[in-house]
C-alpha cells in the first residue's frame, strides 16, 4: 500500500476521533437523545420513559416501536450508520442473533444485587452483551365468561389441554413467529424428552382453534372471547386482568422463567445515555416500575417483591417456578430453526388434518368408554401413535445435514434443501393424519 | 362493439416522438427504477440464488412447484381473488346504479360512505370485525341465544372472501360510478330514438360504455385480494400465497429464497392479470366525443322503486359499514369480551389519544396527501403515454407501475433501508431516515390505484377532442391542461381518493421506515397501542379518527368534483 493510503487513513482516524469527541464529552452528563428500538407496547415503555427522563434531566428517550423480528432486521440493515442506542425486547434468541452478528456492545454492569440465575436460566448474558431486566413465564390464560358459557373445566397443566373437552377452544402462537412460544415448546421438549414432548405438543395442538402468527394475537383472542384458553406469556394475562378483562392465568408445573432483556447496540451514537438507561432499568427505582398496573412483569431484584402485593407471583421463593426444567440454551439454539419448521409443517399448516384426526380419536374414545372393545382400543392406539409420529428423530434434528438445509450449506448433492425437507415433512404429517383419522373412525364403527 | 364513430386519424399525428412526452417517460421510468425496482431487486434477487452460497440458480422455482402447500396456496389465492370480485360486484353494482342512473337523494352521501370500507385501520379493524362477526362475536352470540346456531362468517377461505369483498368493493363502486357518470346522454337518447329501452338499453349501451370503469375496478380488486396478506392473517388463513411469502420472509429470515420466489410469482401473476384486463378493454372503442352530457338521464323512481332502492342501499351500507360501527363501539367501550356489546361506555380512550393525535393526523395528511398527489401526477402521465402516444416501451411503464401492487410492503421497506441507508446526506443523516422516504414508499405502493383510475378516465375520452384542439392550434401541453384534465377530473379525483384513503392506513412498509413518534402516521400509532390489552380502546379511538379523517377528505373531494362539474356546466 502506498503512503497515500496511510495518509488518508490517518485523516480518517483523526476525523473519527474528532467526530466521536462530542460523545465522549457527554460522558458525565448522559444527556441528549437516547434511541431505543423495542417490541414493548406503549403501556410498558411510557412509565419507564417518564421516570428515566425525570431521573436524568436533559435526556430524552426516543422510543421506536417495532416487533421483535422487524427490530432485529432494522438494526441489521442500519448498521452502516447506526442511529439506535438500545435494543429492548423479550425473546432472548433475538439478542443471540444480534450478538452473533456482532451488533451488540459488551458492557460491564454496575448495578449490584441481582442474582446470576433464575432456576437454571442465567439472568444476564454470561458474555455481558445483554441483560435481563424482568422475568416472565409461560402458562395458560383463560376467559372466565367463555368457559362458563361453554361449561369447560379448568386446565392447569399442558396435558389437560389435550383432553376432549377442550377441542377447538385453545390458541397458541406459532413458535416460528414468537420467540417466547418457541421457548415454551423447547421447554416441553427438554422437560419430557423429544418423543414424549412432541406427543404432548401435538395432542395439545390437535385441540387448537388456531395457531396465530403473532404473540399478541393469542391474548387478543382470549380477551375478546374468540377462544377460551390461550398459551401465553404471563404479563399478557396480568396486564389484561389489570385492564378489567375477565381473564385469569396459571403456571403449569413444566414451565421455565426466562428474562426479558435490554442491550446496548454496537456503535451507539449516545453510548453514555444508553448505559445510563440500562443502569436505570436495573436500579431499585427502575425495577419498581415493573409492578405498575399496565406493566406487570416480574422484577429481577428479589427485594422489589416486598413492595408488590401478596398475590404477586415471586419466582425467587415459589418452588413451582423455574426449578422444574434445567433449560439447555445451547441445545435449544442449535435446533431452533428445525423445531420451528417442524412445528409449522406438522401443525401450523396441517391444522385441519390434525384436528380432524384428533376429533375422530376423541369420538372413538368416548364410544369406547361406554362399551369396551379390544380391537377398537388397538386402532385408537394406532391413531394416537400416527398423530404423534415424527419424520425426524432427536439426533437427526441436530445433525449437520438437517441444519445445513436451514443455513444453506455448501454445494453437496446429498444435502436436501430446506424446501425439500419441508415438503417431505408436510407429506409425512398429512398422510399420517389421514390414516389416524381412518383408524379412529374404524374403531368407532366397531364399538357401535 | 365499436360505439363511437370517432375517426381514427393516426395520419394527423406525426410519427415524431414529442420531446416533452419522452422526457416525462424517462423521468417516470427513473422514479420507478430508484424507488421500486432497485429496492425490490436488492431484496428479491435472493429468489434466484442458492441458499448459503449465493450462486445463481432456478432450483427454488422447481421447489415451489414441488411443494404441496405452496401449490395449494396458489390455487386458493386465485379462487379467493376471483370470488371476491364476484361478491364485490354484487355489492357495488346496485349502489352504483341507484346513485347514477336514478334521481336519488343522498347519492353523494352514499358515494362518500362507499369509500369508507377501504379505510380499515390495521389491527383495530381486525379486532372490531372479530367482535362483530367472529365465532363469539355479537351476531353469533345473539344467533346462538335465540336460535341456537352460529354462522361461520369469518372462517376459512369463505371468510376471507366475505371480509375482502366488504373491504375492497369500493374500488369497483368508485371506478364504475365515474364511468357511468361520464357516459354521454346522447348515446342513450340515440338508442331510445331507435326504439331501444329497458334491459336491452343497459346491455347494449350502458354496460359496454361503462366497461372500462368496471374492469379497472374489478382488476384492482382481484390484484389487491391476490396480494393482500392482512386479511388472511387476521382470519388465520395461512394457505394463500401472500401470507406464505410474508410468513417466510419474516420468520425464516431475509436470506431465505422461498419467500422471494413467492413474491416473484405474485408479481408475475399480477402483471398477467392486469394485462388480461387491459386486453378485455382494448378490444372495444369506448370513447365518446360528446362531453358535458352529464351522464345518463336520471330517471325518477316510483314510490315502490324508491322504497326498494332505500332498502337495498340501507342493507348494503349496514353490512359494509359494520366493521366501522364495531370500531366505534370498541373506541367508546370499556371492556368488551364474550358479550354482544361492551360492558359500559366511556370517552376516556379519546382523552388518552387526544394529546398525541394531532401530530399523527398532521403526518398522515401530509404523507398520504403527498403520496396521492405524486400518484395522480405519475399515474396520469403514464396513462397518457400509454393511451395517447406511440412511445416505444410505453406498456412497460404501465406494467412496471402495476407490479408495485405485488411487492410486499415489508420487502419494499427493507429494500429502502438496504438501498438508501448507506447514502448519507450532508450532516451525516442516512437518506433512508428522512420522512420523505415514507411518502415515496406510500406513493409507489398506491400508484397502481391512481394509474387504473386515470387510464379508465382517459379511455372514455375520444382522441378526436384533443385532435380538434390541436387542429385549432393548441399546443400539447395546453390540450392536456384545457381538454384532457377537465374531462378526466372525475377519474383523477377517484384515483386520488383511493390512493389517499389506502395510504392513510398503510402500515407494512411504514413500519420499517418510521424513525420515531415525531414522524409517525396514525397507522403506526395505532399499531403501538394495539399491542397491549389496555391499548385496545385508545387504538380503536385512533382508528376512528383515521376513518373520519379520510371520510372527510373523500367528501370534500366529491364536492370539488361536483363544483368543477358545475363550473363547466355539466350539472344542469
Amino acid at each position: 500500500m502506498s503512503d497515500k493510503f496511510h495518509v488518508t487513513s490517518a485523516f480518517a482516524v483523526a476525523f473519527l476521533v474528532a467526530s466521536a469527541s462530542p460523545v465522549l464529552a457527554q460522558d458525565n452528563k448522559t444527556g441528549g437523545k437516547v434511541t431505543v428500538v423495542t417490541s414493548f407496547p406503549k403501556d410498558v415503555t411510557e412509565p419507564f420513559k417518564k421516570a428515566f427522563e425525570k431521573a436524568h434531566p436533559g435526556a430524552t428517550l426516543e422510543v421506536q416501536n417495532r416487533n421483535t423480528n422487524a427490530g432485529v432486521k432494522y438494526i441489521e440493515e442500519t448498521k452502516s450508520a447506526n442511529q439506535s442506542d438500545l435494543f429492548w425486547a423479550s425473546a432472548p434468541d433475538a439478542f443471540e442473533v444480534l450478538k452473533d452478528k456482532k451488533l451488540l456492545q459488551k458492557y460491564a454492569l454496575k448495578a449490584a444485587g441481582i442474582p446470576a440465575k433464575i432456576g437454571a436460566y442465567p439472568i444476564n448474558d454470561p458474555d455481558g452483551h445483554y441483560f435481563g431486566f424482568a422475568m416472565s413465564g409461560y402458562g395458560i390464560m383463560w376467559n372466565e365468561r367463555y368457559i362458563a358459557a361453554n361449561k369447560l373445566p379448568l386446565a392447569k397443566e399442558w396435558s389437560d389441554l389435550s383432553k376432549a373437552a377442550y377441542f377447538d377452544h385453545v390458541a397458541m402462537a406459532a413458535p416460528s413467529r414468537s420467540g417466547t412460544t418457541h421457548l415454551t415448546v423447547e421447554t416441553i421438549l427438554q422437560g419430557e424428552g423429544w418423543d414424549k414432548g412432541w406427543r404432548t405438543i401435538k395432542e395439545m395442538s390437535g385441540n387448537f382453534r388456531t395457531v396465530t402468527e403473532r404473540s399478541f394475537g393469542v391474548p387478543d383472542m382470549v380477551n375478546s372471547g374468540q377462544v377460551g384458553y390461550g398459551i401465553v406469556i404471563d404479563f399478557f394475562s396480568f396486564s389484561a386482568t389489570a385492564s378489567g378483562f375477565p381473564v385469569k392465568f396459571v403456571y403449569p408445573s413444566i414451565t421455565t422463567i426466562v428474562p426479558a432483556n435490554v442491550a446496548i447496540v454496537a456503535n451507539a451514537p449516545n453510548r453514555a445515555g444508553a448505559e445510563a438507561f440500562v443502569e436505570f432499568l436495573l436500579s431499585p427505582a427502575g425495577q419498581e416500575i415493573l409492578l405498575e398496573k399496565s406493566v406487570r412483569r416480574l422484577p429481577v431484584r428479589p427485594e422489589t417483591y416486598a413492595k408488590a402485593g401478596p398475590d404477586y407471583p415471586n419466582p425467587f421463593n415459589d418452588p413451582r417456578l423455574g426449578s422444574m426444567v434445567k433449560f439447555d440454551v445451547d441445545k435449544s439454539g442449535e435446533r431452533s430453526s428445525v423445531v420451528s419448521a417442524l412445528y409449522d409443517q406438522l401443525v401450523t399448516f396441517q391444522l385441519d388434518g390434525l384436528k380432524a384426526a384428533t376429533k375422530a380419536v376423541h369420538e372413538a374414545e368416548a364410544a369406547l368408554a361406554k362399551k369396551d372393545n379390544a380391537k377398537a382400543r388397538g386402532l385408537v392406539k394406532e391413531a394416537r401413535d400416527r398423530i404423534a409420529a415424527l419424520p425426524v428423530n432427536e439426533k437427526d434434528a441436530s445433525s449437520a445435514e438437517v441444519r445445513g438445509a436451514f443455513v444453506g450449506a455448501k454445494k453437496d448433492e446429498k444435502n436436501p434443501r430446506q424446501a425439500e425437507l419441508e415438503q417431505r415433512w408436510a407429506a409425512f404429517a398429512k398422510d399420517n393424519y389421514a390414516k389416524a383419522k381412518a383408524a379412529a373412525e374404524e374403531a368407532r364403527k366397531l364399538v357401535r | 362493439m365499436s360505439v363511437s364513430a370517432a375517426p381514427v386519424a393516426w395520419a394527423s399525428r406525426a410519427p415524431r416522438i414529442d420531446f416533452g412526452v419522452a422526457a416525462a417517460a424517462v423521468l417516470i421510468a427513473l422514479f420507478l427504477l430508484f424507488f421500486l425496482v432497485v429496492p425490490a431487486v436488492m431484496v428479491v434477487y435472493v429468489a434466484f440464488t442458492e441458499k448459503g452460497t449465493g450462486v445463481f440458480t432456478l432450483v427454488n422455482f422447481l421447489d415451489f412447484f414441488a411443494t404441496d402447500l405452496l401449490m395449494a396456496s396458489f390455487w386458493n389465492s386465485i379462487w379467493v381473488a376471483g370470488m371476491t370480485v364476484a361478491v364485490a360486484s354484487v355489492l357495488a353494482l346496485p349502489l352504483a346504479a341507484i346513485t347514477t342512473l336514478f334521481k336519488f337523494r343522498g347519492a353523494i352521501l352514499i358515494q362518500t360512505l362507499g369509500i369508507v370500507p377501504l379505510i380499515m385501520p390495521p389491527f383495530a379493524g381486525a379486532v372490531a370485525m372479530q367482535l362483530l362477526f367472529g365465532r363469539n362475536g355479537t351476531i353469533n352470540l345473539l344467533l346462538d341465544q335465540w336460535l341456537g346456531l352460529k354462522i361461520p362468517f369469518m372462517e376459512g377461505l369463505n371468510g376471507v372472501i366475505f371480509v375482502q369483498a366488504i373491504h375492497y368493493f369500493p374500488f369497483i363502486l368508485v371506478n364504475l360510478s365515474v364511468a357511468l357518470r361520464n357516459i354521454d346522454q346522447a348515446m342513450e337518447e340515440a338508442a331510445q330514438n331507435l326504439g331501444c329501452s329497458g334491459f336491452r338499453l343497459f346491455r347494449r349501451i350502458v354496460f359496454p360504455l361503462a366497461l372500462p370503469g368496471y374492469m379497472a375496478g374489478a382488476a384492482l380488486v382481484f390484484l389487491k385480494v391476490f396480494d393482500d396478506l392482512a386479511t388472511p392473517l387476521l382470519l388465520n388463513v395461512k394457505d394463500m400465497l401472500a401470507p406464505q411469502a410474508y410468513l417466510r420472509i419474516t420468520s425464516i429470515g431475509i436470506d431465505d429464497p422461498m419467500g422471494y420466489v413467492i413474491a416473484v410469482i405474485l408479481v408475475v401473476i399480477s402483471v398477467a392479470a392486469m394485462a388480461l384486463a387491459a386486453r378485455a378493454v382494448k378490444d372495444g372503442d369506448f370513447a365518446t366525443t360528446q362531453r358535458g352530457g352529464g351522464g345518463l338521464a336520471r330517471r325518477s323512481m316510483t314510490r315502490g322503486e324508491e322504497i326498494a332502492a332505500y332498502a337495498t342501499v340501507g342493507l348494503i351500507l349496514l353490512l359494509v359499514l359494520a366493521p366501522h360501527v364495531g370500531l366505534l363501539l370498541l373506541s367508546i367501550g370499556t371492556v368488551w369480551s364474550f358479550s354482544p356489546l361492551p360492558d359500559a361506555y366511556t370517552l376516556k380512550h379519546y382523552a388518552t389519544v387526544f394529546s398525541e393525535s394531532a401530530g399523527y393526523i398532521k403526518n398522515t395528511i401530509l404523507y398520504a396527501g403527498l403520496a396521492a398527489g405524486i400518484d395522480v401526477v405519475v399515474g396520469g402521465a403514464i396513462a397518457y403515454i400509454v393511451l395517447r402516444t406511440r412511445l416505444v416501451g410505453r406498456q412497460g411503464l404501465d406494467l412496471l407501475a402495476t407490479a408495485a401492487l405485488a411487492v410486499p410492503g415489508v420487502v419494499l421497506g427493507i429494500g429502502y433501508l438496504r438501498t438508501y441507508y448507506g447514502v448519507t446526506l450532508p450532516g451525516g443523516v442516512p437518506m433512508a431516515t428522512l420522512w420523505i422516504m415514507i411518502v415515496l414508499a406510500l406513493a409507489v405502493r398506491r400508484l397502481p390505484y391512481a394509474l387504473r383510475a386515470c387510464s379508465a378516465a382517459l379511455h372514455q375520452i375520444s382522441v378526436s377532442l384533443e385532435e380538434a384542439a390541436e387542429n385549432l392550434g393548441a399546443t400539447k401541453v395546453r390540450t392536456v391542461r384545457r381538454i384532457l384534465v377537465p374531462l378526466a377530473v372525475g377519474g383523477i379525483m377517484a384515483g386520488f381518493v383511493t390512493s389517499f384513503a389506502t395510504a392513510a392506513v398503510e402500515l407494512s412498509a411504514t413500519m420499517m421506515l418510521v424513525q420515531g413518534t415525531a414522524d409517525a402516521p396514525l397507522a403506526y400509532g395505532l399499531y403501538v397501542y394495539m399491542q397491549s390489552p389496555a391499548g385496545r380502546g385508545p387504538g380503536a379511538a385512533l382508528g376512528v379518527i383515521a376513518v373520519l379523517l379520510v371520510a372527510v377528505c373523500a367528501f370534500l373531494s366529491h364536492i370539488v368534483i361536483q363544483r368543477s362539474g358545475i363550473s363547466k356546466g355539466v350539472e344542469r
